[in-house]
């Protein structure tokens, strides 16, 4: 489903690369945790993925695609079967929970009785029917990110890449949004998670890729966050 | 379902920014104006030039029956000063002049006035026999008018010899500066347009980054997230090129045929259709100025 090849990344203006020679495939309906310090390259990998970057050496492919030779028109379409989740949630302010979801709907050009009928199916599975109405800031921080959830998942992507979703919440929140994902991840969804959260990613035990310096130091099955030397 | 989404979202923009939206229809007001007037003019000078205006350089009116002039004492012109008058005009003399002669009859002459003051009081009173005949002469050099026009002046037959051009060209090169001023001016003010769209762009362009930012993330097409802004822009400019063509023809309606048209009767003036004609040209112009200069600023402002 993802796959790197060898991929390096050097933004311009730096010396040190984000990311050296990573080799890394996510197979379908996998749930992979990216772990490191701040720095290592995570948000780096999921911006390749996205296409917000291109290598500046080696492959990344999509679905089998080499995303760095679709043509500018065609990323769109990447897109949309890939949803993202943010540490800042990255909702609307000045539209409810309702729009918020709605609107990954409506600029894709999906007709209104479509939308009337998918958000409140995808707002009942992240667990907040009888919300639709209320405004981003009426929200605690993990209710923010279930839309945020929402309006990732509700296109029904292939994929979902997270960074650092639980980066703002508090532990017992943090837990509940993993498992939100765990669940999206359950009905055949590729989930790539970058993360700090030592806690989750014990408790969860999935693969566990490291990143250290922009090197991939680790990918363990079913793997512990502690750093293995 | 999407031409709903992008209209409201242009509504939104345009309300959100009613002092940058109003500033863009202003200033394409005033461009547009000015360029239609200067349109205006140059039709204004067309008309006023007659059918022999730009062929010929010698008019040589012949006597009527009611010319009070000396050389018409003897009452209209006769045949024999007819041909004589045509000799010397092929005679050798003058060969080296005179490129071209034509002869226009009393019939001729009403025809033509007829279709040029077509929209004027005046010719509602001409008759047939009211309107001269003349002999019309181009020549090889226009600046020989003088020698030509003496062979002819006085002569009996002849109730005069004119060069038309002469006092038209004055009035017309004063016209034809005016129509410059005003498009010189016009293209400042078009560029002062291009600018403020560019800026008005690139502000809310800025304002709407989350928006944009979410829109790309959830692969909304570019296309798509261009649209609203090239729009609004062109609105606008729609606008300001609605109250230019409105102005221009209020102008042509009230000013010109108004008042102009009854204070100075013996020219004839611009109307209405003439001002019709230049408005979808304005909006042409005003549209495309818009679109493109959105276009190119999201280019740079936007990122896509």
């Amino acid at each position: 489903m993802i796959r790197f090849e060898n991929v390096t990344k050097i933004y311009p203006g730096t010396s040190r690369p984000a990311l050296r020679d990573v080799t890394l495939e996510v197979t379908k309906g996998e749930f992979v945790f990216l772990v490191g310090a701040s720095g290592s390259g995570k948000s780096t990998c999921l911006r390749l993925v996205l296409k917000e970057e291109k290598p500046s050496q080696g492959i990344v492919r999509v679905a089998g695609k080499d995303v760095a030779r679709l043509s500018s028109w065609k990323v769109p379409h990447l897109r949309r079967t890939i949803g993202v989740v943010f540490q800042d949630f990255r909702l609307l302010p000045n539209k409810t929970v309702f729009e918020n979801v709605a609107f990954a709907l409506q600029v894709i050009g999906k007709p209104r009785h479509a939308i009337a009928h998918t958000v409140p199916e995808v707002l009942d599975l992240v667990g907040l029917a009888g919300k639709e109405r209320r405004f981003p800031h009426e929200l605690s921080g993990g209710e923010q990110q279930r839309v945020a959830i929402a309006r990732a998942f509700v296109n029904r992507p292939s994929i979902v890449l997270a960074d650092e979703p639980t980066g703002n919440l508090d532990p017992a929140t943090s837990i509940g949004i993993v498992r939100l994902l765990d669940r999206i991840n359950r009905t055949g969804t590729t989930i790539l998670m970058a993360t700090h959260d030592d806690d989750i990613v014990d408790q969860m035990r999935k693969r566990v890729v490291e990143l250290e310096d922009g090197q991939l130091v680790r990918d363990q099955d079913r793997g512990v966050y502690g750093y293995a030397r | 379902m999407r031409l709903q989404f992008i209209l409201s979202e242009i509504g939104i923009g345009l309300r959100r920014n009613v002092a940058m939206a109003t500033s863009v229809v202003l200033v394409t007001l005033v461009s547009l104006f000015l360029l239609g007037l200067g349109f205006l003019t140059q039709r204004q000078v067309a008309t006023m030039k007659d059918y022999w205006y730009d062929r010929v350089q010698v008019s040589i009116f012949l006597c009527g029956q009611d010319s009070n002039v000396a050389s018409c004492a003897n009452g209209a012109v006769t045949q024999a000063q007819k041909d004589q008058i045509m000799a010397d005009l092929q005679s050798p003399q003058l060969a080296g002049y005179v490129d071209r002669i034509y002869y226009e009859s009393k019939q001729e002459a009403y025809d033509r006035f007829k279709v040029q003051f077509k929209d004027s009081v005046l010719s509602e009173n001409v008759t047939v026999d009211q309107m001269p005949e003349s002999y019309r002469v181009k020549l090889k050099n226009p600046q020989e008018y003088k020698v030509v026009a003496q062979v002819f002046t006085d002569r009996p037959g002849v109730e005069s010899v004119e060069d038309q051009n002469q006092v038209l060209d004055r009035l017309f090169a004063l016209l034809n500066r005016l129509k410059y001023y005003s498009w010189g001016i016009a293209l400042v003010t078009l560029a002062c347009s291009v600018l403020l769209v560019a800026t008005t762009i690139r502000l809310t362009a800025f304002t709407r980054r989350r928006e944009t930012g979410i829109m790309r993330l959830v692969g909304a097409s570019n296309l798509f997230i261009q649209l609203p802004f090239i729009l609004e822009s062109m609105i606008a400019a729609a606008v300001g090129a609605a109250l230019a063509s409105a102005g221009l023809v209020a102008l042509t309606h009230f000013e010109i045929q108004g008042r102009l048209a009854h204070s100075l009767r013996f020219i004839n003036y611009v109307n209405v259709t003439d001002a019709l004609v230049i408005v979808p040209w304005l909006f042409v112009v005003g549209l495309v100025i818009a679109g493109v200069s959105s276009f190119l600023a999201l280019l740079r402002y936007l990122k896509v």
